[in-house]
């Protein structure tokens, strides 16, 4: 570990799936106390607050009435609005801003509750000026892109289905995990259209909840006494066009960008993962970034994710506690939290010997992308 | 029936709907550096420059994916699923989002060639396309 390395030092969460009357906030604040109690340290040694901006609702200033209701002054704070990649990216930025010398421990939380709240956020048209045309739903997007990785590489459905099987087969295993029913290929095949091609099996949970992670450095962890820190070895961001329609290619993603640099900035390739915690907010997403990120070759993710090699056992264990599609639709933090988990071998499905885990985040529809490589 | 999703009409999108109207699909144009470009913006995204002007299309197109609704996530199109929403290239480079009309989802391909249909959803002039004729089906 570099003497000027970062630790996740603590991580925390709230119960996943229906949580009526619970404000965001009041979710955030319920997993920092897990989170700032797992690291082991007194809040009077945090002084950063960063939010993701929330799904369900957005509120000006929310990281700063976050840190309000935490009781917390801290000298940075903010909330970052990157969709599904603003966990990681937050936790990458504010892993920069402790090396400069700005802060010296940041509390990183994310909470939504469409569940019991408003799913408006998900199924609204995407652009008012496409709405005429019947484009509603952030699942149109997806089954876009995927149709043309379909049409273009051969990649089937079934291919699709394998990892929702997987997925769910690591949630069912998950105490914690939101849905735990195991899958089949064909419960996938047989589930209705959202937006053909993508299954209702295709597509990750709605979800209230909270997680949140405590951030620091490696000598601030010895300092505190931290007493499971998790080095982040390297991460990477990238992004493309906003709108599905404009993108240049829709096939690929800026997972290769950010996959890149967090490889390079961890001194690792794809073949020193271990165990990876890749968001599934839809089935497509999974396949695609483990191509962008070198586990196969463009157009053969579908062929990389057959035969349980997704499972663990297999060539690349995915999404140990369930992911989006299984533990919690949550936008993220979670993968975040298993990956810390994986690294501290306490995970409900771990990875015997797993030594390097890699997190990815993305937004919009493949829109932003993060990717985090975390290490023992 | 249910209310129609108006497109929002303002100084700036109005002469295309305008042209759509009028029978032509109209696309903006730098008048610095050519680019070509949907959906409507001040600036030309690609030199920043403010001065371009409308161009009408071709009207020929190439579909690039698509995907069909089998349920309605509005209730205006409960009566109309299934269809589909297609990203159309048109020849001169713009992409846009549209329908293709068609009694045969089965038979849309990638790199099919399309053709300008403007239909009334409304009283909105409406950009959709067919298959191009001569296109065969497969």
């Amino acid at each position: 570990m570099a003497s000027d390395s970062v630790v996740i030092a603590g991580i925390g969460q709230t119960a996943f799936g229906k949580l009526p009357g619970r404000s965001v906030t009041s979710l955030n604040v319920e997993a920092c106390r897990n989170a700032v109690a797992d690291a082991g340290i007194e809040k009077s040694a945090i002084d950063a607050v960063f939010a993701k901006s929330i799904t369900s609702g957005h509120q000006r200033f929310y990281a700063q009435k976050l840190a309000e209701a935490l009781g917390l002054q801290p000298r940075m704070g903010g909330t970052w609005d990157q969709g599904g990649a603003s966990n990681v990216t937050l936790i990458s930025m504010a892993a920069d801003a402790i090396k400069a010398g700005h802060i010296e421990v940041a509390l990183i939380a994310s909470a939504d509750n469409p569940r019991t709240g408003t799913r408006s956020a998900y199924s609204r048209p995407l652009a008012t000026a496409d709405a005429p045309y019947g484009w509603f739903g952030v699942s149109a997007g997806y089954a876009m892109i995927a149709q043309r990785h379909m049409r273009q590489f051969g990649t089937t459905s079934e291919q699709l289905g394998a990892i929702a099987v997987a997925c769910r087969k690591h949630g069912a295993a998950n105490p914690n995990a939101q849905l735990r029913k195991p899958i089949t290929i064909e419960d996938h095949q047989a589930s209705p259209w959202i937006v053909e091609p993508l299954h209702r099996d295709d597509c990750c949970l709605v979800s209230d909840g909270a997680a949140a992670v405590v951030v620091m450095s490696e000598r601030k962890a010895k300092e505190l006494g931290v007493s499971a820190p998790v080095p982040v070895l390297g991460c990477g961001h990238g992004q493309t066009s906003w709108d599905v329609a404009l993108r240049p290619d829709l096939t690929s993603t800026s997972a290769a960008v950010a996959g890149a640099q967090a490889f390079a900035a961890a001194g690792l390739t794809p073949a020193d993962i271990d165990v990876a915690q890749i968001y599934d907010c839809f089935t497509i997403t999974v396949l695609m970034t483990l191509e962008d990120y070198g586990f196969c070759a463009k157009g053969e993710g579908g062929k990389f994710v057959e035969d349980g090699a997704l499972e663990v056992g297999g060539a690349l264990p995915l999404n140990t506690s369930g992911g989006l599609l299984s533990e919690t639709g949550m936008p993220g933090m979670q993968l975040v939290l298993e990956g810390v988990r994986q690294m501290r071998g306490t995970s409900t499905t771990q990875v015997p010997g797993a030594r390097h885990v890699l997190v990815s985040g993305q937004g919009g529809a493949m829109h932003t992308h993060a990717t985090m490589i975390l290490g023992q | 029936m249910s209310e129609f999703p108006a497109p929002p009409v303002d100084e700036l999108t109005r002469p295309f709907w305008d042209g759509l109207t009028a029978g032509e699909l109209r696309f903006q144009r730098c008048r610095q550096c050519g680019n070509a470009w949907l959906p409507q913006r001040e600036e030309c995204p690609r030199c920043w420059n403010d001065q371009w002007a409308f161009e009408a299309s071709s009207g020929r197109g190439t579909l690039v994916s698509w995907v069909v609704y089998h349920k309605a996530y509005h209730p205006y199109f409960e009566d109309k699923i299934p269809y589909n929403v297609s990203v159309v290239e048109l020849e001169e480079g713009p992409r846009l989002l549209t329908n293709v009309v068609t009694d045969d989802q089965g038979t849309l391909h990638i790199g099919q060639h399309v053709e300008l249909l403007i239909q009334d959803e409304a009283g909105f002039a409406l950009a959709r396309f067919r298959p191009a004729a001569g296109e065969t089906a497969r």
